[in-house]
């Protein structure tokens, strides 16, 4: 799926935020925008609601407590019940450590690939690359072309300090390597 | 970013301008070189001293843990020592990378990625000793309980070792996926740079197609800061669980509540001398003076004069309570401690790790990297010395006389030793030559930090 891009190129974060809030607040639907590093304020320029990965993480955690406790609980009670120490069957506080580390370890996980998959990120997918320095030194704002008006938008961004409004066409299927 | 708000005392992060572009050639280009001669050299002797232990680890397997110098009396010394030594070391690189991140502590970017390279090679090298000393490593998946055709039998939920397999296998494995979301802006940092074809390949792999879409960047940092906050008490847990396979125990000198703040302490002070060693020859041989600069190892010598002297602090609480609650066995396993045959391991742990840190109070000292480098070790040695203390000393004087006994490694022992440090470089030169050291991206985001009070 090849699309047609107007990008404006910015060597520092300071004009690309300027821009975009400008371009937001003229309702200039942005594609997305790249850079080396988190931008803050970006988020904010673009529109980005907060991310649901925490609620990710809450429930994988209490699915891993919930699992932890319950299955220390039946293997200790039920299945097979053995005196150690003379300790209760369900001695509660000593299954407390593993509890946990499951805990962490169901969240953490969870978490991690909630976010591979919702960004669509895999080993050997092939990456979008708008600019060849977008992940180095350069910030791009990337615009659908026909859903803009070039002119107006190219006049936009070198106003703000863009250091270049170019057009591209760029393929964006997710594909391999 | 606008830091209009930061104090005019603060100083930049990076002291030397650079552009965007000059941070990542002074910190990827070493990955595109030649490897030097001083790297070629210190990985060539690190994999001739994992080889040697490794050879020795196959001949302890083969004949069997008789091999050691352990005896009915000492039935835990040098291995266990050195599992919990490497386990203390690898929680400066958690505490570096999710305790700062927490605390917005900007400087941790610069050195980050390298303490939890540490962290994981480390808790590998922990690994290593449990999974020896249960005679059979190949029956090592018996440790989890997994449905089997003997009952099923399960595991003991209540045996503090059992919490050990746990706790480490989530810190490692957790770990290491914190440290490779953080790797994966700078991977694909290194795949769009490079001119080699088989590079963009490998590193494009590696990257997993991130691009620096800001949407991508958004979940990245919410993902960054849930994992720094299970990190967290994670990294606080695994030693407290470490300390815990000796404080429920009822021997004398083991059996105290002190223990898991005491552990957690000590493992945050071993660490960061850990840290500290690496990275003074690190900065020094791939010239970062300019990222990790005197600013972060002063900040690393207080950290280690605050965790010292809460070391020394519990030093000092375990002989009062032991003195204190009237119990004489407790009392006599601490004069042993100092006194008895084993003295001079207790006071060489209460010179390295109480006294020498003192020495960072002074500026001149803790700003001369020499010294600072020779501390480091000498903190590390004394850690060692502060398990070996605590886990032979309490054993060597059994309840009955006629059980007393001594204990004195074997060279089986010391080469397996040996042989973990052989490993824990060998990973280090190879994480130096093949992965960003420094988290480029996050330098960057910090380089404006305080710029304009130069």
């Amino acid at each position: 799926m090849k699309k047609d891009f107007l990008l404006a190129i910015y060597d520092c974060e300071e004009k690309l935020l300027e821009s975009a809030e400008k371009a937001r607040d003229k309702q200039i639907e942005m594609y997305d925008v790249y850079t080396p590093f988190p931008v803050h304020g970006l988020d904010d320029a673009m529109g980005i609601k907060r991310s649901f990965l925490p609620y990710v993480t809450f429930i994988a955690g209490a699915t891993g407590l919930m699992f932890a406790m319950g299955f220390q609980l039946w293997s200790s009670v039920i299945d097979w019940p053995t005196i150690i120490g003379g300790k209760p069957f369900a001695s509660v506080p000593a299954f407390v450590p593993v509890t946990f580390e499951i805990t962490v370890l169901f969240a953490a996980h969870t978490t991690v690939l909630a976010f591979l998959i919702s960004n669509k990120l895999f080993p050997g997918k092939s990456a979008v690359v708008m600019h060849d320095e977008q992940t180095c030194s350069k910030f791009v704002i990337a615009l659908e072309k026909d859903k803009v008006n070039v002119d107006d938008v190219t006049n936009l961004f070198k106003e703000h300090g863009a250091i270049e409004v170019s057009e591209r066409n760029v393929d964006v299927k997710t594909s391999l390597i | 970013m606008s830091d209009a708000h930061v104090s005019q005392l603060r100083q930049p992060l990076v002291p030397e301008d650079r552009t965007y572009k000059q941070i990542s050639e002074d910190i990827l280009d070493t990955l595109e070189e030649a490897p030097s001669k001083s790297w070629l050299i210190g990985f060539a002797f690190s994999v001739l001293v994992l080889t040697i232990g490794f050879f020795t680890v196959a001949y302890e397997v083969g004949t069997g843990i008789g091999t050691w110098g352990l005896n009915k009396t000492i039935g835990w010394s040098w291995d266990i020592t050195n599992f919990v030594f490497w386990v203390g070391i690898g929680h400066a690189g958690t505490l570096i990378s999710a305790v700062l991140l927490i605390f917005r502590q900007r400087w941790r970017t610069a050195i980050n990625r390298a303490a939890e390279a540490m962290t994981i090679f480390a808790v590998a090298c922990a690994g290593i000793f449990p999974l020896i000393h249960a005679g059979r490593p190949w029956l090592l998946y018996w440790f989890f309980p997994y449905p089997n055709t003997r009952g099923s039998l399960w595991v003991n939920f209540r045996s503090p070792l059992l919490w050990d397999v746990f706790a480490i296998s989530t810190y490692l494995t957790v770990s290491l996926v914190f440290w490779y979301m953080g790797l994966l802006p700078d991977l694909a940092s290194i795949r769009d740079r490079t001119k080699s074809g088989v590079r963009k390949v490998i590193y494009g792999v590696l990257s997993f197609g991130w691009n620096g879409s800001n949407r991508t960047w958004h979940h990245w940092e919410v993902m960054s800061l849930v994992l720094a906050g299970l990190a967290t008490p994670l990294v606080l847990s695994v030693h407290t669980i470490v300390s815990m396979d000796f404080a429920t125990s009822v021997i004398p000198g083991w059996h105290t509540t002190i223990f898991p703040p005491y552990f957690v302490a000590g493992a945050i002070f071993s660490g960061f001398a850990m840290v500290l060693t690496l990275l003074i020859i690190t900065r020094k041989v791939l010239n970062w003076e300019n990222y990790i600069t005197m600013g972060h190892i002063e900040a690393m010598a207080k950290v280690i004069v605050v965790t010292g002297m809460l070391v020394g602090l519990a030093y000092g609480t375990e002989f009062f309570i032991a003195w204190y609650s009237g119990n004489e066995y407790e009392r006599y396993c601490f004069v042993n401690r100092a006194t008895g045959p084993y003295w001079w391991a207790y006071w060489s742990m209460v010179s390295c790790n109480v006294l020498s840190p003192q020495f960072f109070w002074f500026k001149k000292l803790r700003t001369n990297i020499t010294f600072v480098f020779i501390i480091s070790i000498v903190v590390n040695i004394g850690m060692w010395f502060e398990r070996f203390v605590i886990i032979t000393t309490s054993l060597h004087r059994d309840f009955l006389p006629s059980s007393w006994s001594m204990y004195s490694p074997t060279w089986v022992e010391i080469w397996t030793f040996i042989g973990s440090f052989g490993l824990f470089f060998t990973l280090f030169f190879l994480f130096i030559r093949l992965l960003p050291g420094i988290a480029v991206a996050e330098v960057k985001s910090v380089y404006k930090f305080a710029r304009h009070n130069k």
